[in-house]
C-alpha cells in the first residue's frame, strides 16, 4: 500500500503539530494568606498603602502598585519590613499590548529569607521615580533600563546609557527593535570610524550565516585551494607547508611530510 | 684555564651566509613578530595558552607587547562589538608599519554566531586582515599555524617596497 501523498515543499517551515486547544500555562497564583510571613507583611503594608493586586507566585510575594508610590513603598519595605536587598530591577515591553512598560523591583530579605517583587506599569512616554537613593544597586539597573528599554527615570543623578554607546539610536530590548539592528545600528561602526561616505566602499553587512560563494576570493578562501586575495579561484590543490621549498636560513627545515602525527596522547 | 675553541669548519660550516638584504630584513621581521596583548573574548584564552609554556610562542619570536607602538601583529581574538570597533581601529592605527592582522575565530571573521545588532559582522569591515583563522575557538596549534603562515608570507614580501594599500584603506 502506498503512503498518502503530502506536499513536502515547506515541511520545515510548517509546524508539524498544532494543538487547537493549547493554552499558554501561567504560573499559579496563591493567596497572600497562604504564607505566614507574607500575610503579616502584607497586613502591615495595607495599613499605609493601596495595592491593585497582591498574590504569591512560586513562593514569592508579588505586589502590584501604582507607579507613583514606588519610592514610598520601597523605602517602607526596606526600613520597616527588612527587605534590604534590591537584587534586580528592570522593565519589560508591553507596548504592543497596552502601550505600557511593566517595571519590576525584585527584593530579598536576608533575615526573613523571603523574596518579594513589586510591579507597576507606566505609559510609554511617562517616567518613573528613581529609587537609587534607597537602594544603591538601583543606580546601574535604572541606567540599564533606560538604555535598553527606554524607560525614563526621574531624579536619577547620572542617567545616561550604560551598555550601548552614547550615540546609539533606539532601545534594543524593545520588542519592535529588529534583531539584526535598524539602519543606524547596521552602519554604526562604519559611520563612526570612516564616515557615511564610506558605506558604498565597505558595503552592507553579510547577514546570511550559510552563504558560501566559491567564486568570491575576496571574502572566502577555500581550504586546500587558497589563492591570493582577489585572484581567480583554482581547482588545483595547494600545499600550505610551513616553510618555503628551499627552506629558511638558520631555521631547521620543517615539512609536513616529515612531521609525526600522534594518534594518542603521550 | 679552559681552552674555548670552536671549530667552525667542523661544527656547523663556515659562519657565513650569503643572502640579499631583502631576505635578511624580512627574515628578521618574520622571526620577531611582536603581537599586541589584545584579547576580546574567549579566543583570548586560547591566545594566552599559545603564549604560555606548553605551546610557547616565544620560540617563534612572538612576544606579546602591551603597547601598539611596539607591536607588529594584531590578533583579533574574539567578538568585536560595535561599541568597541572604534577602539580596535584606533589601536590598529597606532601600530607602526609594517603591520599585520590575524583575525582569530569565527566571531572576528564573520561575526560568527552573534548575528545581532551589537556585533561587527567581520573585523575586516574596519581593519584589513591578513589571515583568517577558522574555529570556535581555534586551538593554540591553529594560531601557531597561522603565525607560521604569516611568517612565510612576510618572507615572500620585499623589505623596501612601499606599503601596499590594503583593503578598505
Amino acid at each position: 500500500m502506498m503512503r498518502e501523498y503530502k506536499d513536502r515543499k515547506n515541511a520545515q517551515k510548517r509546524a508539524y503539530y498544532t494543538d487547537r486547544f493549547y493554552v499558554v500555562p501561567s504560573i499559579p497564583k496563591e493567596d497572600v494568606n497562604s504564607d505566614e510571613t507574607f500575610a503579616k507583611d502584607y497586613k502591615e503594608l495595607k495599613k499605609h498603602f493601596k495595592f491593585k493586586e497582591a498574590y504569591i507566585q512560586r513562593g514569592q510575594l508579588v505586589l502590584i502598585i501604582k507607579p507613583e508610590d514606588n519610592k514610598k513603598i520601597l523605602s517602607f519595605l526596606k526600613d520597616e519590613l527588612e527587605y534590604t536587598f534590591l537584587s534586580e530591577l528592570s522593565a519589560s515591553d508591553y507596548l504592543a499590548q497596552s502601550g505600557e512598560f511593566e517595571i519590576f523591583y525584585q527584593l530579598l530579605s536576608m533575615s526573613k529569607r523571603k523574596r518579594l517583587r513589586v510591579k507597576c506599569r507606566i505609559k510609554e512616554n511617562s517616567a518613573i521615580e528613581s529609587v537609587h537613593t534607597i537602594f544603591k544597586s538601583a543606580d546601574w539597573a535604572e541606567r540599564e533600563m533606560f538604555d535598553l528599554v527606554g524607560v525614563n527615570v526621574n531624579n536619577h543623578y547620572n542617567l545616561k546609557r550604560i551598555i550601548m554607546p552614547d550615540d546609539w539610536e533606539g532601545h534594543p530590548l524593545r520588542k519592535a527593535y529588529p534583531l539584526q539592528g535598524d539602519e543606524a545600528a547596521q552602519w554604526y561602526e562604519v559611520d563612526k570610524i570612516f564616515g557615511k561616505e564610506y558605506r558604498d566602499i565597505i558595503g552592507p553587512e553579510q547577514r546570511d550565516p550559510a552563504r558560501v560563494d566559491k567564486k568570491d576570493t575576496k571574502n572566502f578562501a577555500r581550504i586546500y585551494h587558497e589563492v591570493p586575495y582577489g585572484a581567480k579561484p583554482s581547482e588545483k590543490r595547494t600545499n600550505q607547508d610551513y616553510q618555503e621549498e628551499d627552506g629558511v636560513f638558520f631555521i631547521d627545515e620543517f615539512k609536513k611530510s616529515n612531521s609525526k602525527v600522534l594518534n594518542t596522547r603521550r | 684555564m679552559a681552552q674555548h675553541k670552536v671549530n667552525y669548519l667542523q661544527e656547523s660550516g663556515l659562519p657565513i651566509a650569503l643572502t640579499t638584504v631583502d631576505k635578511l630584513v624580512q627574515w628578521g621581521r618574520s622571526n620577531s613578530l611582536w603581537a599586541l596583548t589584545y584579547g576580546l573574548a574567549c579566543c583570548a584564552i586560547e591566545m594566552m595558552a599559545s603564549g604560555a609554556s606548553r605551546y610557547d610562542f616565544d620560540r617563534f619570536g612572538t612576544i606579546f607587547r602591551a603597547s601598539p607602538r611596539q607591536a607588529e601583529v594584531m590578533i583579533i581574538a574574539g567578538t568585536l562589538t560595535k561599541k568597541h570597533a572604534e577602539f580596535t581601529r584606533r589601536l590598529y592605527d597606532q601600530m607602526a608599519e609594517p603591520k599585520w592582522v590575524i583575525s582569530m575565530g569565527s566571531c572576528a571573521n564573520t561575526g560568527g554566531m552573534f548575528n545581532t545588532y551589537a556585533t561587527v559582522q567581520g573585523v575586516d569591515r574596519i581593519i584589513p586582515v591578513d589571515i583568517y583563522l577558522p574555529g570556535c575557538a581555534p586551538r593554540p596549534e591553529t594560531l601557531q599555524y597561522a603565525v607560521m603562515m604569516l611568517q612565510k608570507q612576510i618572507r615572500k614580501e620585499s623589505a623596501f617596497q612601499k606599503q601596499k594599500p590594503k583593503r578598505l584603506i
